[in-house]
C-alpha cells in the first residue's frame, strides 16, 4: 500500500511518517509548500512553511529512509483557507482555518492528487485515531486528551476518513517526542507550533485589517444604546473582553463582553457575562462519520471550540438540512464560524459549522 | 541510508586506487549500438543507489573515472598552492598545468584562466565586475580615457547591461540585483519561439545607445532547453562596438567546440562538473586587459581578480575532465547525439502529444539536451513517478523550497504557463546508454498516463 506522508516539519508528522513506513508501507514524504513567499527562518511557535521547516521535513525524510518532495499548494492555500478566513470574519465569523486546511487542503486537494498519481492515503501527525473495526471508519480522540486534535478533523467526510491515516493517536505528546529522539530525528525538541500558521506574528487583528481596511461602527449595549465605537468589528469573537475600549462603565459595573457581531451595519454588540450563555445551536452542512445519519434526536457530548470542554445535549436533524443543538447546561460564548462536533465518548458522530445560536431562557443582566 | 553512502562508500583516504572498481551490471558498461566505450573502461557508481536510469547530466554528470582518480589521487598532498616552500610549489605545479590544459582546450592562454569555485561565482565575476569596472565616468576602466578629459567634455554613464531573456539564474540574478541595487539599466534581449537570439536584435538594443553599454551577456547554450546560440555572431556586434560580450558556456563546453580566441567572446563560463569533473572548480575564461571589479576580494590568488586559496584536488580532476572532452568532444556529441535522437523518437511515439520545447533536433540544439511539455500534467507529477521507477531527469526550473516555479525560458519562448509548468528536462552523458533510453521509453507511456489524471 502507498501511503503519502504530509511533513510540515515538526515532530509529529516526522513520527508519523516513520510509524507508517516501520508498518511496512511504501510512504513518500511531501512537503506542503503554503505561502507563496515563504520566510527563510521560523521564529519561535509560530508560524509554519518556512524554507526551515521545509529543510527539517526533509531530513527527517532522510533519517527515515523514505523519498521527499516539496508540493506547491499556495494557491489553493491561498484561496481555500486564507481568503476564506477572511471572508468569514468579514462576516461576523471566527472561522477555524486549521479545520479548513484539513478539509480542503490535506484530504481533498493534497488527497486527490495523491490518489491519482497513485497512492492509497494520506498521512498525518494528527493527534486522533481512526477505529476500522466496524467497517467505516471512525474519527476517535487522542490518547492525549490536551493535545488531540479530532475536534479539527471531524469535518471530514467519511470518503476523506477512508483514505486518512492518523498514526498518532495511542500516543502522548511527550512519547512522540521521545520516540524521535529515538528515531535520531532532529525535530525531536522542535518547538510545538500554535496560532494561525499564515499570519506569522500572531497578529490576527493587524492582519484582518491589512486585508479588509479599516470598517469603523458602533459599539452598543444590550438596548441599542450606543456607548463606544471600533476600526472594524473582524477584530471581534463572541465572547471577547479585551480591547473594547469602552468608555462608558457598565451600570452593574461587571465587565463587557462581545455577545454579538452584526456585519452589515459593523453594529458590535456588548453585555454582561452571564448574556454569553447558550443553550441553542443551528449547526450547517452537518457530516456523520461515527454514525448513520439520524432520523430523530440523538443524546451527543457537543465541543464547541478547539480544546474546549464538552456539553451534553440532544441533537436533531432539521428538515433544512441542518442539525438543532439544544445543550442540557448552557455554554458560554458561542461564536458563529467554529465547528459544533458531536462525540459519544472518544468517538466523533459527527459535526456541523455553527450557523446560529439562542438562549433558551435568557438570564437577567 | 544505502544511497547515501555509496558515492563515498570507497572511503577516500584509502588513495586513488581503492574506490573505483569496474561495473558488475552490463548496463553500467559504456557501450552502446555494439561501439566500442569511447574512454572511459570503468565507470563509476551511477546516480542516487547506483541502480537507476540518469537522466539528468545537465544537473551534474557522473565524474569521469580518470578525472575522479585524478582529484582522489591530490587529495592525499598537501600543499596550499600560494606556499613558497616545496609542498606549495608542488601544488602550484598541479594548478599551473591545469591550467595550461584548459586554456588549451579553450582557445585562451593560461593567463585568461581564472579559476572559480564553480560557474555560479564565475557569472557573477563577470557580469557585476565588467560592470563595476565599466560603469564610469570615474570607474577603473576610465583612468586612461579621463588622462584625455579635455577631448570628451559631456562622458555618459555606461550603466546599460544587455542579457538574454532566458540566461541561466546565475546570470540573470546578477543582471536583476544590478538593476535593483546598482542602477543598471537592463535591457533584457527576446528570443525566438526556439530560444534563438538574433543578432539584429542584439544590434537594435546597442544601436539605441551605444556609449551606454557595459556588458553584453549571451548564453552559449541552454540549460533548460539546449538552444545553442550563434555566439561567434552575437560576439562579432558586441565587438564592432567595443562592449564586453561575456557568455555562460557551462552546458556548451564539452559538448561543442568552444574557444574563447574563436568565439571573439570576452569572457566564457565553464564548470568542472558538467563535463565530468567534480563539483566545486570551474573558471572564467577572461580576455587579457580586462580588469573586473573583484567579487570576493582577499589575496588576489587569481589574477587579483579572484581570491580565495585555490582547490587543487578539484581543480585537477575539473583538467583532467577538460581534456577527456578535448579528445571525444565530437565523438562524444555525435554519441549523445544519437541516443538523444532515439529518446525523441520513442517520447514522441510513446506520447504523440509531447511538445518538445527549443529547436529540432540538429546544429542549433546541444546534442544532449530534449525537453519536452505534456499537456495536462504537471512538471513535479511526472519527475515524482519517474523518480519513483528509478529514473531521474528534471523539471528544469528554478527550485527555492523544491517549489517549482513556470520555467522564465519557456515563457520567455513564447510558451503559456501551463506548458512551461508541464514541462521536463532529460539531459545525457557519458554514461548514457541505449538502455537508459529503453527504460523511459517502457515507462514514460503510463506515467505520463498517470500524471494526467492527477491534472493540473
Amino acid at each position: 500500500m502507498k501511503v503519502l506522508a504530509a511533513m510540515s516539519g515538526g515532530v509529529d508528522s516526522a513520527v508519523a511518517a516513520a510509524r507508517a513506513a516501520e508498518a511496512g508501507y511504501d510512504v513518500t514524504g511531501i512537503h506542503l509548500a503554503l505561502s507563496e513567499n515563504p520566510s527563510s527562518y521560523r521564529t519561535g511557535a509560530r508560524g509554519c512553511c518556512t524554507l526551515e521547516d521545509a529543510r527539517d521535513a526533509r531530513r527527517a525524510a532522510d533519517v527515515i529512509g523514505i523519498p521527499f518532495y516539496v508540493w506547491d499548494m499556495a494557491e489553493r492555500f491561498a484561496t481555500d483557507v486564507v481568503d476564506d478566513f477572511v471572508a468569514e470574519y468579514a462576516r461576523g465569523n471566527t472561522p477555524n482555518p486549521c479545520l479548513r486546511c484539513n478539509e480542503k487542503i490535506k484530504f481533498a486537494a493534497v488527497l486527490d492528487r495523491a490518489v491519482a498519481l497513485g497512492f492509497d492515503a494520506v498521512c498525518t501527525g494528527h493527534h486522533a485515531s481512526i477505529d476500522r473495526s466496524t467497517g467505516q471508519p471512525r474519527l476517535v480522540r487522542s490518547v492525549d486528551q490536551g493535545k488531540d486534535q479530532s475536534y479539527v478533523l471531524a469535518v471530514l467526510t467519511p470518503a476523506q476518513l477512508s483514505r486518512a491515516m492518523f498514526p498518532l493517536g495511542d500516543s502522548t505528546k511527550d512519547q512522540v517526542r521521545v520516540e524521535a529522539a529515538r528515531r535520531g530525528l532532529a525535530v525531536a525538541d522542535k518547538p510545538d507550533s500554535h496560532d494561525i500558521c499564515f499570519i506569522a506574528d500572531g497578529d490576527t487583528r493587524a492582519f484582518l485589517r491589512r486585508k479588509l481596511g479599516e470598517a469603523p461602527g458602533p459599539i452598543v449595549d444590550r438596548d441599542g444604546r450606543e456607548i463606544g465605537h471600533h476600526d472594524g468589528s473582524y477584530g471581534f469573537t463572541v465572547g471577547q473582553r479585551r480591547g473594547l475600549r469602552i468608555d462608558t462603565p457598565a451600570s452593574d459595573g461587571k465587565p463587557r463582553y462581545v455577545l454579538d457581531i452584526e456585519p452589515v451595519s459593523g453594529t458590535v454588540r456588548v453585555g454582561p457575562a452571564a448574556a454569553l450563555d447558550v443553550t441553542e445551536i443551528t449547526a450547517a452542512r452537518p457530516v456523520w462519520t461515527g454514525c448513520e445519519p439520524p432520523s430523530g434526536p440523538i443524546e451527543a457530548a457537543v465541543q464547541l471550540r478547539a480544546h474546549g470542554e464538552t456539553f451534553p445535549a440532544t441533537c436533531e436533524p432539521d428538515p433544512d438540512g441542518s442539525i438543532k443543538i439544544r445543550l442540557h447546561t448552557p455554554a458560554r460564548g458561542v461564536a458563529r464560524g467554529q465547528a459544533a462536533v458531536l462525540y459519544d465518548g472518544p468517538v466523533v458522530l459527527g459535526s456541523g459549522t455553527i450557523a446560529s445560536t439562542a438562549i433558551t431562557a435568557p438570564s437577567p443582566s | 541510508m544505502a544511497n547515501l553512502e555509496s558515492r563515498s562508500g570507497g572511503g577516500l583516504p584509502a588513495g586513488p586506487a581503492e574506490p573505483v572498481q569496474p561495473a558488475e551490471s552490463p548496463g553500467d558498461a559504456l557501450t552502446y549500438d555494439g561501439q566500442e566505450p569511447l574512454a572511459a573502461v570503468r565507470v563509476l557508481p551511477r546516480a542516487g543507489d547506483g541502480s537507476g536510469v540518469y537522466l539528468d547530466h545537465a544537473a551534474s554528470t557522473p565524474m569521469l573515472p580518470e578525472a575522479f582518480d585524478a582529484m582522489v589521487a591530490e587529495l592525499a598532498h598537501t600543499g596550499n598552492p600560494s606556499s613558497l616552500h616545496n609542498a606549495g610549489r608542488r601544488a602550484r605545479r598541479v594548478i599551473e598545468e591545469s591550467r595550461e590544459q584548459i586554456a588549451q582546450t579553450y582557445g585562451a592562454r593560461p593567463s585568461e584562466v581564472i579559476f572559480t569555485s564553480g560557474g555560479t561565482e564565475a557569472d557573477n565575476l563577470a557580469i557585476k565586475g565588467l560592470f563595476w569596472s565599466r560603469r564610469g565616468p570615474n570607474s577603473p576602466a576610465d583612468d586612461e580615457a579621463q588622462t584625455s578629459v579635455g577631448a570628451c567634455p559631456a562622458k555618459k554613464l555606461r550603466n546599460r547591461i544587455l542579457a538574454t531573456a532566458t540566461e541561466h539564474h546565475a546570470v540573470l540574478d546578477c543582471v536583476r540585483w544590478l538593476g535593483e541595487h546598482e542602477n543598471a539599466d537592463v535591457d533584457w534581449l527576446g528570443v525566438d519561439s526556439d530560444g534563438l537570439l538574433s543578432p539584429d536584435t542584439l544590434r537594435d538594443a546597442i544601436e539605441r545607445d551605444p556609449d551606454t553599454v557595459a556588458l553584453v551577456s549571451v548564453m552559449w547554450a541552454n540549460n533548460e532547453v539546449g538552444t545553442i546560440q550563434p555566439i561567434a555572431e552575437l560576439a562579432s556586434v558586441a565587438a564592432r562596438y567595443g562592449i564586453p560580450f561575456h557568455s555562460d558556456a557551462v552546458q556548451a563546453a564539452g559538448q561543442l567546440p568552444v574557444s574563447l580566441a574563436e568565439s571573439g567572446a570576452t569572457a566564457l563560463t565553464i564548470t568542472g562538473h558538467k563535463i565530468g569533473g567534480p563539483v566545486g572548480a570551474g573558471a572564467l575564461l577572461l580576455a587579457r586587459g580586462q580588469d573586473p571589479v573583484p567579487v570576493l576580494h582577499g589575496g588576489g590568488q587569481e589574477r587579483d581578480v579572484r581570491s580565495g586559496t585555490l582547490d587543487t584536488a578539484a581543480i585537477a580532476g575539473f583538467a583532467v575532465a577538460v581534456g577527456w572532452a578535448a579528445r571525444n568532444q565530437a565523438e562524444h556529441a555525435a554519441r549523445v547525439g544519437k541516443l538523444r535522437d532515439s529518446l525523441v523518437d520513442v517520447v514522441r511515439a510513446t506520447v504523440p502529444d509531447a511538445i518538445l520545447n527549443g529547436p529540432e533536433p540538429g546544429p542549433s540544439r546541444l546534442a544532449s539536451n530534449a525537453h519536452f511539455s505534456f499537456p495536462g500534467c504537471e512538471g513535479d507529477a511526472l519527475l515524482m513517478l519517474l523518480d519513483a521507477k528509478g529514473i531521474a531527469c528534471s523539471t528544469g526550473s528554478a527550485c527555492t523550497a523544491g517549489v517549482a516555479q513556470p520555467s522564465h525560458v519557456l515563457l520567455a519562448m513564447g510558451a503559456d504557463r501551463a506548458r512551461a509548468k508541464s514541462s521536463l528536462r532529460f539531459s545525457l552523458g557519458h554514461t548514457s546508454t541505449q538502455d537508459d533510453i529503453d527504460a523511459l521509453g517502457e515507462v514514460i507511456g503510463e506515467v505520463v498516463e498517470r500524471a494526467r489524471r492527477a491534472g493540473r
